[in-house]
């Protein structure tokens, strides 16, 4: 699908700064769990990175910091050059689950950032726009639950998107997906990334979707969590998920993972 | 099958066969017939006592002439849904319901005037309870609404403290830390055992009675709206806060509508209690309504007019219970589909 040129939307998109953050936590029976050990990663403006890497390396938690949910045990990490302070809606966030509020239509689902904000009345337009781009303008009415996992996410996508996040994390967003709904899902993900230009950081644990859709991918080690290793992807777009390119870099990973002592590696589904 | 407008008929694993329709719908008529028959033509065996419905004739008396209009009533709707088929699902729902109601009042009849298994004064036919309402109308209506206006006041009062202290108790851990354990103390109390502080802290028996009704919605509400906003799944809010949310619309916009269907399990909760707390409270000092009405027949005697009142108890609470279904049905729409209500 091609992006018409009016629907075209670039945001200044953000660089973002991690420098030296940890992140521990007490644990219910008083041990001291660290999840993150003075991790430091930056984005440029624009760019589509991702982070990869075994269960518990804690991506999430860098996620979440970087997202203004938690605070992290030291170090710090800047949008541009604003230091992080808690959430904000230049960066927005998707989970695994789309986390849909159940109570509230599509529609009033993808324009809660704009309600939130006090935004409704100028920007109503936009959400009509939004409702058509991820193609869930048929559905402006039905709740969540009479969604499928794909369109619930679609719309978890469009109403991450209401706010013209500088940033926008994604934490697993198709993880729970079946293979052809996330592939598809990876492309219409891309396509809103070109159209909108902003810098995306995406936590994965399919090596596939990484390399299809990232320019840089950050191999991260179990917990607690460093960077191990940190690929750039040179492949031009659109990727061929079959090119020998393509599946050489897949097969790096894999050693690479392996040598790192094992873990999520790539997932069939 | 629109017109019918109730979940029943709309739900296929419940669909009536359509032959059934037409039964269903004359169901009504025929139970009329069958006890306006019994009534007329069986012997009465309980000996009644002389009262006013003794100058009517016959036909006038209240109950036969109830069963005539149900006849016709039965009749006009039997011919509707067949000139109109979009009524046939309705009446092939509600038809069969109607006419077990109808049934169930001949049967009244023949266990207590035609057969007297059951006996007087105790337990009168339902000429005579009917007969008895018409003789109290006046009194009746007017200690219905006076209920009404004590049962409102009382549930606004005990709904509006419940909802403020679980929305506190909910969302503060220290009001919460402070609040539950007062709570599960004062909670479990009856509020009908707090009937003589009240008669001693209110001058008006009106603000005792909204007092003890308030008191006793209060309770459930409270606790129900504190475990519905304690509850409500952190994601909601990480997404909130990530999409730009301050702490007013965290609240108003997330966390009351996440906990609502909590919180109305409570106001449903309320509501019974408040029923009961109502009756008694009548009962015990306030000098109106359908309970103190109850209490003062019982003192006479008047069997006939006690069961007149708890009719119109049945139709009354029952008719609130309804009105809060539907408010819940407006309000928790969105859950229509994802639980089975």
């Amino acid at each position: 699908m091609v992006t018409p040129p009016d629907q075209r939307q670039t945001v200044e998109a953000a660089t973002l700064s991690v420098e030296g953050v940890s992140k521990s936590f007490t644990t219910a029976d008083g041990t001291c769990l660290t999840a993150l050990d003075r991790f430091s990663l930056q984005v440029r403006a624009g760019e589509l990175v991702s982070l990869i890497g075994p269960s518990g390396c804690g991506k999430s938690t860098l996620l979440r910091l970087i997202a203004g949910l938690d605070t992290p045990t030291a170090g710090e990490s800047r949008i541009g050059d604003e230091p992080i302070r808690g959430p904000g809606a230049e960066r927005g966030l998707m989970f695994q689950e789309a986390s849909l509020f159940p109570w509230l239509s599509v529609r009033r689902n993808i324009q809660a950032g704009l309600v939130a904000r006090g935004l409704l009345r100028q920007r109503r337009e936009e959400v009509e726009e939004l409702m058509r781009l991820v193609g869930l303008d048929s559905f402006a009415g039905a709740y969540p639950h009479q969604l499928s996992g794909g369109m619930a996410q679609r719309a978890a996508l469009a109403r991450a998107l209401v706010n013209h996040p500088k940033l926008l994390l994604l934490d697993e967003p198709l993880g729970a997906l079946d293979q052809f709904t996330r592939m598809r899902m990876q492309d219409e993900v891309l396509r809103l990334w070109q159209a909108r230009g902003m810098t995306m950081l995406l936590v994965t644990h399919d090596i596939d979707e990484a390399i299809y859709m990232s320019d840089r991918i950050v191999l991260l080690t179990s917990r607690p969590g460093r960077v191990e290793r940190i690929l750039d992807v040179k492949l031009a777009r659109p990727r061929q998920r079959n090119s020998p390119e393509f599946l050489e870099l897949r097969a790096a990973i894999l050693e690479l993972l392996h040598f790192a002592g094992g873990g999520c590696g790539a997932e069939s589904g | 099958m629109s017109d019918a407008g109730q979940n029943p008929p709309s739900r296929p694993d419940r669909g009536e066969p359509a032959a059934a329709a037409p039964l269903g719908a004359l169901a009504p008529s025929l139970a009329a017939l069958v006890a306006l028959l019994a009534h007329r033509f069986l012997p009465d065996a309980q000996v009644l006592p002389m009262s006013w419905t003794d100058t009517l004739t016959a036909w006038a008396h209240p109950y036969p002439a109830t069963l005539e209009a149900a006849l016709a009533i039965g009749l006009i709707g039997a011919g509707a849904q067949l000139l109109f088929p979009s009524l046939r699902p309705a009446a092939g729902h509600y038809g069969p319901l109607a006419a077990a109601a109808v049934l169930g009042t001949c049967v009244w009849d023949l266990a207590t005037l035609k057969l007297a298994w059951l006996p007087l004064p105790y337990f009168p036919g339902p000429d005579m309870v009917l007969a008895g309402m018409i003789d109290d109308r006046t009194i009746l209506l007017d200690s219905t609404y006076r209920s009404l206006r004590l049962l409102l006041s009382g549930y606004s009062v005990g709904v509006a403290a419940g909802l403020t202290s679980g929305l506190l108790m909910g969302w503060f851990r220290r009001v919460r830390y402070w609040g539950m354990p007062l709570l599960k103390v004062l909670g479990p109390i009856p509020a009908t055992a707090f009937v003589p502080l009240a008669m001693i802290l209110f001058s008006n028996a009106f603000l005792a009675g909204t007092a003890l009704i308030g008191l006793a919605v209060w309770f459930p509400v409270t606790m129900l709206t504190t475990s519905g906003i304690a509850n409500v799944p952190v994601s909601y809010f990480d997404v909130a806060r990530t999409l730009g949310g301050g702490r007013g619309y965290l609240i108003f916009r997330v966390a009351v509508p996440a906990a609502l269907p909590s919180v109305f399990v409570g106001l449903f909760m309320g509501l019974g209690a408040s029923f009961l707390t109502l009756i008694v409270a009548e009962t015990l000092g306030v000098k109106s309504g359908l309970g103190w009405y109850l209490k003062w027949q019982q003192g006479y005697a008047e069997y006939d007019k006690v069961y007149a009142a708890l009719v119109i108890m049945a139709v009354f609470f029952s008719g609130l219970m309804s009105l809060l279904f539907k408010l819940r049905d407006w309000v928790l729409g969105w859950q229509k589909g994802l639980i089975r209500w």
